[in-house]
């Protein structure tokens, strides 16, 4: 078990800044969740973590020590990695077990425990003997995971794990994370995503990075209901929260007002505005209606249920009065 | 290599489960293959059939078309003296041919040796990053690129022992007592081939391997520094494994080369018998001596040789590719 501290951590490359400046705690036994856009820096600051990429300056404490020129392989970490990085040419079982027989201290029996463990745990003991090409894709990721487990380590570092999989295998697969969290109580899980669902579904608190900077840092409904900014509203949540601007915020004392799809209302008569429909999507549990009313992009309705409106219906809506989110000038809320 | 010799068979053994794309691609495989086994034909296969014929005839290079057939008389040949004794003759039982081959051997298994063990580090070199690697890299494939007859004549005169650079060197920083004649000395010939072919053929060896580590994943190094494996460990547990196909491949290519070295040895120690090899006692036979059937007997050993060696390394390898990657 560890905790995390960045203390004002910047990297560069060349003379490009990357992290411009972090600051961020990851408490013990927490799952904390990095999202951002794509090139936000959410990879290089899991791998400034983890050691493999040099830290320009601030400070990184494990537990209170600065571990700034620590090897990786010392600071009790384990990665599992997008492109799973597994060893092509050993089996399953020597991928998990090569970190730790070339440690000193470890007898053959007490490896092939943990190797087992791990593998039980993870539902990949009859692949132990095959190599990685004779995997598919999510058994590949589940060996890199259990090798992962198998070094047990304090903190787990997971970077996009899922974004190679299918579907129904992500699901699955984030299920299973989820699990593992749950049965490994006392390991940090640091975790990048770009898949906002995910992020929402796993973490115990998400940090949004935008352009190498701290946007945002919280629990899931936390970001959700108190955005602090209109990124974050509009990063977190599905679909995107809705945008409108200019006369229609003015009435809201605002220069921008944020309203989700499901905190809007379709009214008879007499709504707050009137839109087109230009575009519905059923999902059957619930579903969307895309209408036209001068804003930049269309605005989202979800509705419960399946609906009937068609394209060129003209309706009213109204938002809910407290789930309206108000932002100034500056793209900061208005409390 | 192995694969261009097993695909008949296969071919053969499931005619009746092909789909019309298969017999269509098997179709068009034929004939793409078609102007290169033609020009094969004709630039290997018929000079090699000439040559393995006329090794079993009397054929001179003044009369090529005069030759007769005299049957195994080039390889081995005997007389039964009257006296009872036996007197063996023929290239099986020359001298001359069994240091040749010897020589060839030594030659071939030293030098490839060396290139495979600088190549392998050249090659690691060049796949790290660093700054004007694109201008190392094309600087260390110079000797490659001259010509072996110039790259030869420069280092016959490098090494020349009165005006040789090396002697004067050698000399002067002391390492040297006295000069010496490094192409001639009996000692000294076949190490100084060697310097050459080596300096020469690095380079090829160590692009070779360069493509072959250019195909391991990077992560899997870092996933190695995360696991805690000491950067030689990784060389031997991970990068050796993974380039062994690579490096296998350009040593049987260096192998071959080296099996018919001529054109260094015949412009670096002309006549030395501590060099010659088989394709230059070949020659020589062929076309100085006007022993041309006996020259041709000779090519044909090589060809055999070579032949031979190369299944070996083949299937040793393959052997060893079973059991290593399971
Ligand atoms: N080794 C490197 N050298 C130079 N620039 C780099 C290097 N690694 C990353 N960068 C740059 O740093 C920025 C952040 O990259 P990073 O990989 O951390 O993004 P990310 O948030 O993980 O994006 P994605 O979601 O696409 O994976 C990018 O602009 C990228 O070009
Ligand atoms: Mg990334």
């Amino acid at each position: 078990m560890a905790s995390i501290e960045l203390r004002n951590i910047r990297k560069a490359f060349g003379a490009v800044e990357v992290i411009k400046g972090v600051d961020l705690e990851v408490r013990k036994g927490e799952f904390m969740v990095f999202v951002g856009p794509s090139g936000c820096g959410k990879s290089t600051l899991l791998r400034l973590i983890s050691g493999l990429e040099d830290i320009t300056s601030g400070e990184m404490l494990f537990d209170g020590k600065v571990v700034n020129a620590l090897a990786p392989s010392k600071r009790g970490i384990a990665m599992v990695f997008q492109s799973y990085a597994l060893y092509p040419h050993m089996t399953v079982y020597e991928n998990m077990a090569f970190g730790l027989t070339l440690e000193k201290g470890h007898s053959k029996d007490e490896i092939q425990k943990r190797v087992e463990k791990a593998a039980d745990m993870l539902q990949i003991r009859q692949y132990l003997d095959r190599l990685p090409k004779q995997l598919s894709g999510g058994q590949r990721q589940r060996v890199a995971i259990g090798r992962a487990i198998t070094r047990d380590p304090k903190v787990f570092l997971f970077d996009e794990p899922l974004s190679n999989l299918d579907a129904a295998l992500r699901v699955a697969t984030r299920i299973e994370i989820a699990k593992l969290h749950e049965s490994m109580d006392n390991v940090t899980m640091v975790y990048v995503t770009h898949d906002q669902v995910e992020a929402m579904t796993l973490a115990d608190r998400i940090c949004v990075l935008r352009d190498g900077l701290v946007e945002q840092v919280g629990t899931p409904m936390e970001l959700y209901e108190h955005p602090n900014s209109v990124f974050v509203a509009g990063f977190i949540g599905s679909p995107k929260m809705n945008f409108i601007s200019g006369e229609k915020a003015k009435a809201f004392n605002a220069d921008t007002v944020g309203i989700r799809g499901e905190h809007i209302n379709i009214v008879p008569g007499n709504g707050t505005w009137t839109g087109t429909v230009i575009h519905t999507e059923n999902l059957g549990a619930d579903s969307y209606v895309y209408l036209e009313m001068g804003t930049e992009e269309p605005v989202v309705v979800r509705l419960d249920g399946a609906n009937n409106y068609k394209s060129g219906d003209t309706v009213h809506i109204a938002p809910m009065p407290d789930k309206v989110h108000r932002f100034d000038a500056a793209g900061k809320p208005i409390r | 290599m192995t694969t261009d010799t097993l695909a008949p068979p296969v071919t053969v053994t499931v005619p009746k489960i092909k789909s019309e794309l298969m017999q269509q691609r098997v179709r068009a495989a034929r004939w793409f293959l078609l102007p290169m086994l033609l020009a094969l034909a004709v630039v290997a296969g018929w000079p090699l059939l000439r040559s393995i014929y006329f090794s079993f005839t009397d054929a001179s290079l003044t009369d090529l078309y005069g030759a007769e057939w005299i049957g195994f008389g080039n390889y081995l040949r005997w007389t039964t003296l009257e006296s009872g004794v036996t007197r063996y003759r023929g290239l099986l039982v020359d001298p001359a041919w069994w240091n040749a081959v010897w020589n060839t051997l030594r030659f071939a298994a030293t030098s490839v040796f060396f290139e495979a063990i600088l190549g392998m580090i050249v090659a690691l070199v060049l796949n790290a990053e660093f700054r004007g690697r694109s201008i190392v890299r094309a600087a260390i494939l110079i000797p490659w690129a001259i010509p072996t007859i110039v790259s030869a004549k420069m280092w016959s005169w490098m090494l020349n022992d009165q005006f040789g650079i090396l002697n004067d060197l050698g000399l002067r920083l002391g390492l040297l007592s006295q000069k010496v004649a490094w192409t001639a000395t009996a000692e000294t010939a076949m190490q100084a081939v060697l310097i050459v072919d080596i300096w020469k053929t690095t380079p090829f060896m160590a692009l070779l391997i360069l493509a072959g580590l250019q195909m391991v994943p990077r992560d899997i190094y870092e996933a190695a520094d995360l696991d805690g494996v000491h950067p030689v460990k990784q060389f031997f547990r991970i990068t050796l494994p993974l380039v062994r196909p690579a490096l296998m491949v350009a040593i049987i290519f260096r192998l071959l080369d080296a099996l018919r070295i001529f054109d260094l040895i015949y412009v670096l120690t002309p006549n030395s018998t501590a060099t010659k090899t088989m394709s230059v006692l070949a020659r020589e036979n062929l076309f100085d001596f006007d022993k041309f059937a006996y020259g041709s007997a000779m090519s044909t050993l090589l060809f055999l040789i070579i032949a031979v060696l190369t299944m070996l390394y083949i299937w040793l390898g393959k052997v060893r590719f079973d059991g290593g990657d399971r």
